[in-house]
């Protein structure tokens, strides 16, 4: 079976599986778990250089941008100013005009402020950036997010680093209904089960940090997710069986010795 | 003379360019983004570019990120 190429922005991705740069224990092991996962785009954020300590690596050292492509988040914004700031500046270290556009809410549950999102959405549309905004699993936040211009909508499965996966089933199949841009479930996902379902609802790809670096065997772990992303990207195009609250037998019941 | 750095006091002798602040700090500069006074700097002009006292200067790299 064939499927139709992931595309965002007019830019074809091999994988639907877009995967975070942060958490890791060390670079080494983040650039490994990149490879087992197969990601051919991962998600970086834009801070302050730290000028007393030069003796970090470099975390583009152990990414190989010919082959992976770099999406600068605003993580830590919590105005439309400062997100539209933190992009720019994305922009300007160099690699690309695409974001991924994070407005924060609250501190605990980073929950995006939606209405802070479209704003910073509409600036940036306005000044040609690909945005790619991480919202929530409302399907009007997303219809308007589209509306503004967004090149994809990103809602949330669960808060991020939860590991709860998708916590409305519901809500992210209808989003794919509704939405005429890629679908990417990010944030929440815990593990394998929760990328394939969110595959499984339509998704166009899904995008996770932590189920990865944080689990015991990241490594082990972005293989699974691979697995996972495309097992369920199958099931979805292979059209599954209904639901029934009755069983139908597999097996003939006619002749059945001694019946 | 001062200049604020990454949001802490930073002591120079004299006014200088943003690259000749970076190549000092052993900041390359093809791996930053630069502010000037809340400008954001074009890679190109970082030569043209005088940081004098009072000024800020933001300098932000990528880390990683969720």
């Amino acid at each position: 079976m064939v499927d139709t190429a992931f595309v965002i922005a007019g830019r074809t991705f091999r994988s639907r599986l877009i995967v975070g740069t942060g958490k890791y224990s060390s670079h080494a092991v983040m650039a490994q778990a990149h490879a087992a996962a197969g990601a051919d785009m991962v998600t970086v954020a834009v801070r302050r250089v730290n000028i007393s300590d030069r003796s970090r690596e470099s975390l583009l050292d152990y990414i190989d941008t010919s082959t992976i492509f770099i999406l600068p988040n605003t993580a830590g914004c919590y105005t439309a100013d400062e997100a539209v700031r933190t992009a720019r500046l994305g922009r300007e270290a160099g690699l690309s005009n695409w974001v991924k556009l994070e407005v924060i809410g609250d501190e605990r549950t980073l929950f995006p402020d939606n209405e802070a999102l479209l704003e910073a959405t509409r600036t940036l549309v306005r000044e040609g950036f690909v945005v790619l905004p991480y919202t929530n699993d409302d399907p009007i936040a997303c219809r308007k997010l589209e509306d503004a211009g967004a090149a994809a909508v990103m809602p949330l499965g669960a808060p991020i680093g939860s590991g709860l996966g998708i916590q409305n089933v519901n809500n992210i199949r209808i989003i794919r209904e509704f939405a005429r841009v890629p679908v990417i479930v990010d944030a929440g996902v815990g593990t394998a089960s929760d990328a394939a379902l969110a595959m499984e609802l339509g998704a166009d790809g899904v995008l996770m940090n932590t189920a990865i670096a944080g689990a015991q065997e990241p490594i082990a772990m972005a293989e699974a997710m691979k697995h996972a992303v495309i097992a369920g990207r199958l099931a979805f195009l292979a059209g599954r069986i209904p639901r029934k609250s009755y069983a139908t037998a597999s097996s003939p019941v006619e002749g059945v010795v001694g019946r | 003379m001062f200049i604020t750095l990454n949001g802490d006091p930073f002591e120079l002798e004299q006014p200088l360019s943003v690259a000749d602040l970076l190549a000092r700090l052993a900041i390359d500069p093809r791996r930053v983004a630069v502010e000037h006074n809340l400008a954001i700097l074009k890679r190109q002009a970082f030569g043209e570019a005088i940081v004098r006292e009072g000024d800020t200067i933001e300098i932000v790299n990528f880390v990683g990120g969720g």
